[in-house]
């Protein structure tokens, strides 16, 4: 029902349960937000949208109050502004406020409110909190001394996530947000995908930050450095510098890496194309023997550590393939430093992810076949974009330039990683061209993508029905497996993604602030890139890429055989709560 | 709040089965977490980490969120009683008479700050709010003993009552 409303005397009509902020924001009225973040939390706490409504004794908050018929609403008013500015100001008067050193730095929230409602002066000096700061982590710190209490990650790790391991702690002047007993992160279940990053209005969470070491690397001229970069990085690192969301910077990519001075730039959609090939062949063997049905792909190491503390009875049915830039490392301290002549300790290989569990999981002890860690380092999109602003490139203007060879030609179904369904859709352009025999023409598994959180789907190959699903998000994937696990559903085969909508919205990529997540799909846009890069892909299928056919015939011998279990293969343990 | 304490939980089975029939009576119940945390607490006397877990399996509540309610309310405690609980009323009048000076002799004598407890497990002190004794100010109690018209060099005779 469509219900009618007047917002600074200008008439608007908008869908019933439509709330004041939204049918502002339709009509180009900008209401402040803080703790607000479309769909992820919506609970008016922090009192920056408050508004004058017609016939309400008190201002109220835009954010969760729904529109009614006849309703008149005032966003700008003196009362307005003076309150929204004295709420912000009281919690300034508590804010750790270094932000010329902060890493969110004119990538804040809370100070780009202090600009717009101009805030010139911190009137209320008292008392401040004074905290430690949690960087034990691999992946994620937290530093409560910048946190405002605006809740989204306890939201997004809750409700969307279900890991819940962060919560408010105590109470009043002395609330913290933390996790149980305020231990440190690496202590919980947390999973480090970092999804509480980029909820997190201000600097209170960020990447463990490992730049300093890619630079110390690049700098020791007796290394070898090599550098590969996921599907979704290319997709997302263009808005660290104001480029649209959904703009595709793989070619300026490659020629930044290049000008950084790494040896080999090389991309990870190469390592996936090695991981359909593996996790395909073993999708197969399982078919045939029927043992540890449903797989379930193993690629996303946020969704692998919550099997471990959540399904670990699931643990046998994860598939054994290591995950893309795992398989990458080893294949670079093995067969690449023999055809080089170099020894594997020389070489080091770092990760260019849109993830921050990636970073952990290069720290896995089981993830060091040749005896020298797979992967020596991780950053994020995001720390790359701050690499390249250090090193002086005008990222905008580079020219685009080429992966180098052999190990940057890449399959369109290696780039299809980055966006949920993907992996699946890889997997059966392969498995469907092996079952058949044949060189498949129709080959896009359109039901597998989307973002929906849940999809499934039956899939018909040479004569068998495969049952499918896939969920992106940790919340999405409990729901399915609980579902699998009380024999509700069966599927042959199961792709799980650890952050909504997959790698793309994964918590190593640009922070997008709440005002453009309301007017823009992130998901989408970014998901959109993906596919269009897999379009334009002159191999479509894993099974087609060169460099696959190449080491397979020369090195591996065939998929799942000795040499490749031994170098792409891992396996899991499972892991108490706490 | 410090969230660690140098006393090992040392529960019972006894206990541990009581818990479990608290945990089975709420455990479909939504929204029962206080309540079952109060029982437990009555079991336990406190509420350390170990209860916590126990707590969070049995009702399917995340440990973050349960441990969030115990330090959001001063009821619960995360910290063991002493066997014998040492207040000291620092209500107004209380106050006035002295109560500071006496709470800062029992924290020296004890070696333990508000809310801790003495790492032989035998005194615990806390600070009350007006305990309505207020013609005997300033007031302790022991357990059910009363100490009133208290001034510091009271403190250990007092305490050197307590020995076993």
């Amino acid at each position: 029902m469509a219900v009618n409303l007047k917002i600074n005397n200008i008439d608007i009509t908008v869908p019933e349960g439509t709330t004041v902020l939204e049918a502002a924001r339709s009509i180009n009225i900008d209401i402040p937000t803080l703790c607000y973040l479309k769909d992820v939390n919506e609970i008016g706490s922090c009192r920056m949208c408050v508004v004058e409504i017609k016939g309400q004794r008190a201002l109220q908050a835009a954010c969760v109050y729904p529109v009614s018929e006849g309703m008149e609403v005032l966003t700008n008013t003196k009362t307005v502004r003076d309150t929204r500015k004295i709420n912000l100001e009281l919690i300034l008067s508590n804010h750790e406020r270094k932000c010329l050193t902060c890493i969110r730095n004119q990538d804040c929230e809370l100070q780009k409110l202090s600009t717009d409602l101009g805030v010139l002066d911190i009137r209320f000096d008292g008392e401040n909190s004074h905290y430690e700061v949690d960087m034990l982590s691999s992946s994620i710190v937290r530093n409560p001394n910048k946190c405002i209490l605006c809740r989204r990650c306890i939201s997004v790790c809750k409700n969307i996530q279900t890991v819940s391991v962060i919560d408010a702690n105590e109470r009043g002047f002395n609330t913290i947000i933390g996790s149980a007993f305020n231990m440190p992160l690496v202590d919980t279940p947390c999973t480090n995908c970092g999804q509480c990053i980029v909820v997190c209005p201000v600097g209170a969470l960020h990447e463990k930050d490992d730049t300093d070491k890619i630079w110390e690397l690049l700098a020791d001229n007796k290394k070898h450095v090599l550098v590969q970069t996921a599907p979704a990085v290319r997709v997302a690192l263009g808005e660290e510098f104001g480029m649209p969301i959904g703009t595709r910077v793989t070619g300026k990519m490659v020629t930044a890496l290049k000008l950084m001075g790494f040896d080999g730039v090389f991309d990870t959609d190469t390592a996936a194309d090695f991981t359909i090939m593996e996790e395909g062949t073993e999708f197969l063997n399982r078919l045939k023997s029927g043992k540890n049905l449903p797989l379930i792909t193993s690629c996303s190491p946020g969704w692998v550590k919550f099997c471990e503390h959540n399904f670990p009875d699931f643990l046998d049915n994860l598939s054994t393939a290591k995950s893309p830039h795992q398989m990458f490392g080893a294949i670079m301290k093995s067969y690449y430093a023999e055809k080089k002549g170099i020894d594997p300790a020389d070489i080091a290989v770092i990760s260019v992810m849109p993830c921050t569990a990636k970073k952990f999981e290069s720290k896995r002890e089981e993830l060091a076949a040749t005896g020298h860690p797979d992967v020596d380092a991780v950053i994020t999109t995001r720390e790359l974009g701050r690499m390249i602003k250090q090193a002086g490139i005008d990222f905008t203007k580079v020219e685009d330039s080429e992966f180098d060879a052999p190990f940057g030609e890449a399959s369109g179904a290696g780039v299809i990683f980055g966006a949920t369904g993907g992996v699946m859709e890889a997997a059966l352009r392969t498995v469907a061209d092996i079952l058949t025999g044949e060189d498949l023409q129709h080959i896009d598994y359109t039901a597998v993508r989307g973002l929906d959180g849940i999809k499934e789907a039956t899939v018909e190959i040479a004569g068998t029905k495969v049952h499918v699903a896939v969920a992106s998000g940790l919340g999405n994937a409990r729901k399915l497996l609980e579902k699998v696990r009380s024999g509700e559903q069966q599927y042959h085969f199961i792709e799980i993604m650890g952050c909504p909508g997959g790698c793309i919205t994964g918590g190593g990529q640009p922070i997008v602030d709440a005002k453009t997540m309301m007017d823009i799909d992130v998901k989408a846009a970014r998901a959109a890139a993906i596919y269009a890069e897999d379009k334009s892909m002159t191999y479509r299928k894993s099974h087609e890429n060169p460099i696959v056919k190449k080491l397979y015939k020369e090195y591996f011998g065939k998929p799942c055989g000795h040499l490749s279990h031994n170098l792409l293969h891992t396996h899991y343990v499972k892991r108490e709560n706490y | 709040m410090s969230a660690t304490c140098s006393i090992p939980f040392n529960g019972t089975p006894e206990q541990e089965k009581k818990l479990n029939t608290v945990i089975e009576k709420y455990k479909d119940v939504s929204g029962s977490l206080i309540s079952v945390l109060h029982e437990a607490q009555e079991i336990y006397g406190y509420l350390p980490i170990e209860v916590q877990k126990m707590v969070s399996e049995g009702i399917n509540v995340p440990l973050a969120e349960i441990y969030g309610v115990v330090s959001f309310y001063s009821q619960f405690t995360i910290k063991p009683k002493g066997k014998y609980k040492v207040a000291v009323c620092l209500g107004t009048a209380c106050y006035v008479k002295g109560a500071g000076e006496i709470i800062d002799r029992i924290k020296t004598r004890l070696g333990i700050e508000e809310g801790d407890c003495s790492a032989d497990g035998k005194f615990s002190l806390d600070a009350t709010r007006c305990i309505g004794a207020c013609g005997l100010a300033p007031v302790v109690t022991v357990n059910d003993d009363v100490y009133g018209r208290l001034v510091p060099d009271d403190i250990d005779g007092i305490l050197d009552k307590y020995t076993d």
